[in-house]
């Protein structure tokens, strides 16, 4: 047993105990779920100060394929494990006193747990293969933790679209696997880079190939055209969004991506789709994110934006400039920014979750105001956590996005677009804060609103830390080298700040003492109509399809060729009329006699 | 007396003994224990020996000339098959009602009973004639059982229907059979021995036109049998209006017959006739995973969408078997056995539910979770396991027919085209079965919301179930392992 193995299998064990053993004692539960995830934080610890055994298992083996279960350990690696650890350590405390009186606290427990391990198997795949496994795997925790509140039909019908659009991309990610697989025989991401070294390949095969395993990346990271299920999936516990749907599973399309990176190097066309579909995902989500009212939702579009910069960022790693190609220095950066949005996302969610938990499962910002007063702790930490999205230096999001920029500053369109997005970021934001932290209360019950118990506090501390320390040299140095990151021309972060403070001053002014929204922009609060479109493609495209399929079987196929030749046969049609049940049996065995009887006959006459 | 006829003898005594007034349920229960246990030694033994290999052979002759023997070998293959059937059987019989509706229950147990022999009959006969015959004992109960204790008001015409149905399926197979015994036989003398037919088809095989045409009846009868598309609209009434028990049977285990026909005798036998067909094949299957998989979203009822998505899955293993490789006819084997458990378990779950509902229209459920923990939970495995999620067998049969359609020589033609439509039926089985599981177990309580949970006797099998697939996705080289390189014998 290798401690990533160990770091793997615990939270497996956790959700398998809970399911067997004490799901009756709720609180036993969390305890059991929390202290897995809190041994996995410190063997994370151990885990990448030193190199460490990874440790391999054949999952499945037959003919010429064998498929592993494998781990692997790399710098990518370790800044991701140390991610999902400690965000998942920090949400299962701050869970403890969220879901303190949830009637299905242990289901809830064991629905973390099992994202963990699913999560951790992610990052530490050697393979597409087990990566595939897992990605799925992580697809269903989030199924089951988006539908906790299952009674409630739009936390159903949110839970089932989430899992659904992420099928649709994995779809993808699996034609582009087979693909793969067929060209060069590998699934494990250094046999692949080896391969891709020593061989030439058709470069439309990798082209097509990667766009394809991008899909699961469109699916999973919910980039545009996919992105739908996100917002949606804020039906679930806050908690939930924190950990999943802001810090931790979304990203795994941008991990995945950078740890394909020798990979998009070779496939200059999918390169170019990848920063395409990340910049409109990063320009869209944050326009949509300036009109909507749920605190959750603003928080979702922006995470939503921040993913389309990761991704834009790692297509750069394709991007071709005065002959030279970016290379692994443009998907580090995406990575960067991955890191730090882990840490300021997961505290605004939690921070907006306390919000949310102090004022009743009151999420309307319209509802609320005047904040900072009554939760001083949570008002400050989640102000960190917004300067830090926003981009003010010397915060994490400043480093991480200028990274990113620098990653696209050779593009001028796209570099517009990034802009662009970083000062609607900073205005939405400011927005938020401003609605909901200043001015005075717009209901009762966020008059009375208390600062949260401490399990919560605590958390929200934490991670301001990291919010704001993340983006200096010794939080990342340790698995990513400074130098290899993408480096800003002249004047580029000073105009970033510029941007980032114009954009909170004029959040500010806009909506300083406002009790409505003063601007109406129909089409970004309706996100852009894409659900409505959808909803018409599904009706018209799979129901119609399925209803015609329907019609066609029933019609043609049982209908007339299966009915009507069954009445040519003489007689079977007035045996159908007149038989019942009690003469069937004889029928029946006659009718199979008759077949034996027949071969014996045959045999005979052979003879 | 071997073991394999000792496991096939158990529920045909058992039938003789219900038949001269034993008690009904009790005998059946203690021969579906014995055989689970046999069925499990087995199995245990093909893998401490290999599966390559005939284990447990019999034969006692039975004529001369025409040869025809009684004889009984397992190896690899119909090992996972044996597996699959006992395990399908203890867990119908164990969900079986005490008073079967009309009669005394006699006939319904006796029938379980025979479905269960011909069944095991069938994967261990070594002669073509007894291969059929079996079978053909294991087809009729089905037709008995729907006529008698099924449901709804069409029962009658449902169970005359695949009757006929299957039983013309039946003949053309015959026909192909005794073309092939005539025409393969060696000059030395008719025999009905597969493995006697496989030498002379080694020495001195048919012309490849010949092939063709003997193929393409035992391609049709097995497709019949299997619902290959466009012969599958007998399934889905079928399954809808037979018993629990019977679709549990049919469906999980008696449709892979006709699987094991083609991998056994018609593509070993056969081959360059298998090769003239492929083409057709791989567009036939993807009628059963395409234009059936949009048949099943449309379906209303729950138990007609199980019989559909069942015919739909059984494309995924002409797949498998199209992709002419040992990874791809291992793939296959291993989705007959997780395909054969989880949908014996949906049905299992299917026929609970509508003892307890008044209907299985989805539009009239919701939200039964609160008034049926178990069974929802069972169900959300039994959903999941379905649909292909990793963890579950059918997952680890799913990944292995993919990934064969594109080993062997590199290049992109007709079967990787096939293969990537098909993997889009992922996305479809997702969506029919997440709606059903949607529309049933969560949201607002309809109506029939005081009604009961899963009793504790009928949660033995469906545990049984839902660990075998979650041992076998785990640890799919359990079953693996045993399958005997087919193609690598050709």
């Amino acid at each position: 047993m290798t401690i990533a193995s160990i770091i793997l299998l615990l939270p497996l064990i956790a959700a398998i105990a809970i399911l067997l053993f004490t799901r009756k004692r709720a609180t036993l539960s969390a305890y059991v779920s929390v202290i897995s995830a809190g041994v996995c934080f410190l063997l994370t610890l151990g885990l990448i100060s030193g190199s460490g055994e990874a440790g391999s298992f054949t999952w499945l083996r037959v003919g010429g394929l064998e498929l592993k279960i494998a781990l692997e350990i790399t710098g990518l690696t370790k800044g991701m494990i140390l991610v999902v650890t400690a965000v998942g350590l920090l949400v299962h405390i701050f869970s403890l006193g969220y879901m303190k009186d949830d009637a299905a606290k242990a289901r809830y427990f064991t629905g973390l747990s099992l994202f963990m391990f699913s999560m951790t198997g992610i990052v530490l795949a050697d393979n597409f293969a087990m990566m595939f496994i897992f990605w799925e795997l992580v697809g269903v925790s989030s199924y089951l933790l988006i539908g906790h509140w299952f009674q409630k039909n739009s936390a159903a019908e949110a839970s089932k679209k989430a899992f659904l659009v992420n099928r649709i991309g994995d779809f993808g990610f699996m034609a582009g696997i087979l693909l793969l697989w067929g060209a060069t025989g590998e699934v494990s991401f250094s046999g692949l880079e080896q391969v891709l070294d020593r061989e030439t390949f058709d470069p439309a095969l990798l082209n097509w190939a990667m766009i394809c395993i991008f899909c699961g990346a469109v699916g999973k990271s919910a980039q545009v055209p996919l992105h739908v299920w996100l917002p949606d999936a804020m039906e679930g516990p806050t908690p939930v969004s924190a950990l999943i749907h802001a810090a931790t599973m979304v990203a795994a399309g941008v991990f995945m991506l950078a740890k394909v990176t020798f990979l998009i190097i070779e496939a200059p066309v999918a390169a170019s789709v990848i920063q395409h579909v990340g910049a409109l995902t990063a320009l869209v989500a944050a326009l949509m994110a300036t009109q909507q009212s749920d605190i959750k939702k603003i928080l979702a579009y922006s995470t939503l934006s921040q993913l389309g910069y990761m991704v834009m960022a790692v297509g750069f790693a394709g991007f071709v400039h005065s002959g030279d190609v970016l290379g692994a220095s443009a998907s580090n950066a995406g990575f960067f920014h991955l890191y730090t949005h882990a840490f300021f996302k997961a505290l605004l969610f939690l921070g907006a979750g306390a919000v949310i938990y102090a004022c009743h499962h009151e999420q309307d910002i319209w509802k609320m105001g005047g904040l900072l007063r009554l939760m001083p702790v949570t008002a400050i930490t989640f102000l960190i956590g917004t300067a830090a999205l926003a981009g003010l230096p010397p915060l994490s999001g400043f480093w991480s996005k200028d990274a990113v920029m620098a990653a696209a500053q050779n593009n001028t369109l796209l570099l517009i677009v990034g802009a662009m997005t970083a000062f609607l970021t900073a205005f939405y934001m400011s927005r938020l804060c401003t609605i909901v932290f200043l001015g005075k209360a717009r209901s009762q019950a966020s008059g009375k609103a208390t600062e949260v118990p401490l399990v919560m506090r605590l958390p929200l501390v934490i991670l301001a830390a990291g919010a704001v320390l993340s983006g200096f040299k010794f939080a990342y140095g340790w698995f990513l080298n400074p130098d290899d990151l993408p480096h800003p021309h002249g004047a580029l972060p000073l105009v970033l700040t510029v941007i980032g403070i114009a954009g909170i001053l004029a959040g500010y002014m806009v909506y300083r003492g406002r009790d409505r929204d003063p601007i109406k922009v129909e089409v970004f609060a309706r996100k852009f109509y894409i659900d409505e479109i959808y909803l018409c493609l599904v009706r018209l495209l799979q129901d119609g399809l399925a209803y015609l399929a329907k019609a066609v079987d029933q019609l043609l196929i049982d209908g007339l060729i299966v009915r009507g030749s069954a009445r040519l046969t003489s007689g079977v049609g007035s045996l159908l009329r007149g038989l019942q049940g009690g003469n069937l049996q004889s029928h029946a065995f006659l009718f199979g006699l008759g077949i034996v009887v027949i071969i014996y006959l045959i045999t005979i006459t052979f003879k | 007396m071997s073991f394999i006829e000792l496991i096939i003898i158990i529920p045909i005594v058992v039938a003789v003994a219900i038949g001269c007034g034993g008690p009904a349920r009790v005998l059946s229960l203690l021969a579906a224990w014995a055989n689970l246990i046999f069925g499990v030694v087995v199995f245990a033994v093909i893998l401490f020996k290999g599966g390559d290999g005939m284990h447990f052979q019999s034969a006692r002759v039975l004529l001369d000339n025409p040869e025809l023997t009684l004889g009984f070998a397992v190896d690899g293959m119909s090992g996972v098959l044996v597996l699959l059937t006992v395990i399908v059987t203890f867990c119908a019989v164990s969900m079986s009602p005490e008073n079967p509706g009309k009669g005394s229950g006699k006939l319904y147990y006796i029938s379980l009973m025979l479905i269960a022999a011909g069944a095991l009959g069938a994967f261990c006969a070594t002669d073509l004639f007894f291969l059929y015959a079996f079978h053909e004992v294991a087809l009729i109960p089905t037709f008995l059982m729907i006529g008698i204790y099924g449901h709804g008001r069409e029962k009658v015409a449902t169970a005359w229907k695949i009757t006929i149905y299957l039983g013309v399926g039946s003949l053309i197979l015959l026909g192909g059979f005794i073309a092939l015994y005539v025409n393969l036989s060696p000059s030395g003398g008719l025999t009905f021995d597969i493995s006697k037919l496989a030498t002379a088809q080694g020495q001195d095989p048919l012309s490849a036109e010949v092939q063709k045409w003997i193929f393409l009846p035992l391609l049709v009868g097995f497709g019949i049998l299997v619902s290959l598309f466009p012969f599958h609209s007998w399934a889905a009434p079928a399954y809808a209006s037979a018993p629990a028990p019977v679709a549990m049977l049919h469906a999980g285990v008696l449709k892979k017959f006709g699987l094991y026909g083609i991998l056994r005798v018609a593509i070993p036998l056969l081959p360059e006739g298998f090769e003239a067909w492929k083409g057709l094949l791989l567009v036939l299957l993807l009628g059963n995973i395409l234009y059936v998989g949009f048949v099943t979203i449309s379906q209303r009822y729950l138990d007609r969408m199980l019989g559909n998505s069942s015919v739909m899955h059984m494309g995924y293993i002409f797949l498998g078997i199209a992709c002419c490789n040992s990874i791809g006819w291992g793939g296959a084997v291993l989705m007959m056995f997780a395909h054969g458990i989880s949908i014996a378990l949906l049905f299992a779950l299917c026929g609970s539910l509508r003892e307890r509902l008044d209907t299985l229209e989805f539009s009239r459920l919701g939200g039964l979770a609160g008034s049926m923990p178990f069974l929802a939970v069972a169900f959300g495995f039994a959903a999941f396991a379905s649909i292909g999620l990793p963890g579950f067998a059918n997952f680890a049969s799913e990944i292995t027919i993919f990934f064969a359609a594109f080993s062997g020589e590199r290049g992109f033609g007709h079967l990787q085209i096939a293969t990537i439509l098909a993997l889009w039926g992922v996305v479809i089985s997702a969506v029919y079965m997440l709606r059903a599981y949607r529309k049933i177990f969560q949201g607002e309580c309809i109506e029939q919301s005081q009604a009961s949970d899963l009793v504790q006797a009928h949660r033995l099998p469906v545990v049984l179930m839902i660990v075998i697939l979650l041992l076998t996705g785990f640890f799919p080289n359990i079953i693996l392992n045993i399958i005997p390189n087919l193609f690598g014998a050709l």
